[in-house]
């Protein structure tokens, strides 16, 4: 009848003495696995060039309408971009319809993940912000 | 030593100790939040301060600005009452346990004026050495009861009713064999002042001549404290939260000090009675004292991360067919071997 007690006892007394499995989130961060669904983010060629011909098939295909406006513009040689982009992170769901439907690769999901703000509007992002976030979790062969 | 002197003198005595006292309580909350943190593979507080080491006045912050807020129709001079009860009865058991032999130097000189701090004890390491000293600590531990069953019945509410009437039934049954279990303990000394029963142990400790009475008064003691696993009165998934279901801010806070109080108490008299109070070899009396109270302390707490809760059937036979047979026996033997070697 005091075996099992003892244990027990033994047993939570081990547990002391190990190393706590706890995470401490905002100094650590989880890793997330290689193709793992975060922001989207528009991506740009080695030479900064935009990948993005403003062609709107990810708007198109957005589920929840979470890509609000792309407006297209003409360059020199009659090729495309985009001069504004705005995705609302707030109605995005992370899917990643826009990323399949790319026909340049320009739209991926990096992988951030946190969408705290204090005001709504920090989540409306536009294409500066699209293209300059660097996200600090991403493996180097994500592309 | 004229009288006002010794009155500013004890009150200074007793604030010291009383501030000293509270702030173990509170970090005993934390070093328990610590450990079952611990024992869950969790780190516990560790935000507040290095280490968590300011989680104690956080906790007592946010306990001040919380609303004291006392529901309609419960007995208001009862329900105001009971919180002070626990917590009150709780300190005052603190005052005959010796945390160590002489503090202070015979006497000491303040202004020119000398003051002899042999009077009342004064240079004593304990409040009052009275002569009833562990007859008064029962004492104050029976009156406990009176907090948390007139909180219970105060709040006009079932569960904390039922708390408290389970924490009455629990009470005076585990008081039996902690009573009993420290018998052995006075037929060794002949005394029941605390300080003569820890002079008595400066050749060995009583836990080596009375094991089974310590194993009992630790259990008993535990149900007194109403801890883990005799934690029926606020067990949460049939009471919510047993006596103390209505009560916030202060008043809630008043119950947990008295409960953490309890344990420090409880701790402090085991080591008293059973591991040789302050006695022990290099280091002062009072690293001992401390050293020997925060490990029941943490055993108590250690108890908590383990065992799942007594049903109260269980409970019930647990103090009165298995531990108040087992300190009689105690009991008998001891006297049995005291006649033997007479």
């Amino acid at each position: 009848m005091i075996i099992p007690l003892l244990k027990g006892l033994a047993t939570t007394l081990r547990m002391v003495f190990t190393k706590p499995v706890t995470l401490q989130y905002p100094e650590e961060k989880r890793p997330v696995y290689p193709r793992f669904r975060g922001h989207p983010e528009l991506v740009t060629n080695e030479d900064g060039g935009r990948r993005c011909v403003a062609c709107t098939l990810c708007m198109v295909v957005c589920p929840s309408n979470a890509i609000k406006q792309i407006v297209p513009a003409e360059g020199a040689q009659h090729e495309k971009y985009p001069a504004a982009f705005v995705i609302d992170l707030t109605r995005c769901i992370f899917c990643g319809f826009c990323q399949e439907a790319c026909p340049k690769a320009a739209i991926k999901l990096n992988n951030l993940y946190e969408l705290a703000q204090y005001e709504k509007q920090m989540l409306i992002y536009d294409m500066d912000r699209l293209t300059q976030e660097q996200p600090k979790l991403r493996d180097g062969d994500w592309l | 030593m004229n009288l006002p002197a010794l009155i500013v003198l004890t009150a200074i005595k007793i604030t010291l100790i009383l501030v000293v006292f509270l702030t173990a309580i509170a970090y005993t909350v934390l070093m328990e939040r610590k450990v079952l943190g611990f024992i869950q593979l969790r780190y516990g507080p560790n935000r507040v301060g290095p280490w968590g080491l300011l989680q104690p006045l956080a906790d007592l912050l946010k306990l001040l600005f919380k609303e004291d807020f006392t529901p309609p129709h419960v007995n208001k001079v009862l329900f105001v009452l009971a919180p002070v009860i626990t917590a009150v009865t709780a300190f005052l058991p603190f005052a005959v346990i010796p945390f160590a032999q002489q503090i202070l130097p015979n006497e000491f000189s303040f202004f020119g004026v000398t003051f002899d701090l042999t009077t009342a004890g004064l240079n004593q390491g304990v409040m009052a050495d009275i002569n009833v000293g562990l007859l008064y600590v029962f004492g104050m531990g029976s009156l406990a009861v009176y907090g948390a069953v007139l909180g219970g019945w105060a709040s006009n509410n079932k569960y904390s009713l039922l708390g408290g009437l389970r924490l009455a039934a629990q009470m005076v049954s585990y008081e039996l064999p902690l009573g009993l279990s420290v018998i052995g303990v006075l037929m060794l000394t002949g005394s029941l002042s605390l300080v003569k029963i820890v002079e008595a142990q400066s050749s060995m400790w009583f836990i080596v001549y009375q094991p089974l009475g310590f194993v009992i008064f630790f259990i008993a003691a535990l149900a007194e404290c109403a801890r883990t696993p005799f934690d029926l009165i606020e067990c949460e998934n049939e009471l919510v939260a047993g006596f103390q279901t209505e009560y916030s801010s202060m008043k809630w806070a008043l119950f947990m000090l008295g409960e953490y109080c309890h344990i420090i108490v409880a701790s402090a008299l085991a080591t008293t009675l059973f591991l040789g109070g302050w006695q022990g070899p290099f280091l002062p009396p009072i690293f001992w004292f401390v050293g020997k109270t925060f490990l029941l302390v943490f055993v108590f707490i250690w108890f908590r991360g383990t065992f799942p809760r007594f049903r109260f059937d269980q409970l019930m036979q647990v103090g009165w067919k298995v531990l108040l047979p087992l300190s009689l026996v105690n009991i008998l033997v001891t006297g049995a071997v005291m006649l033997a070697i007479k």
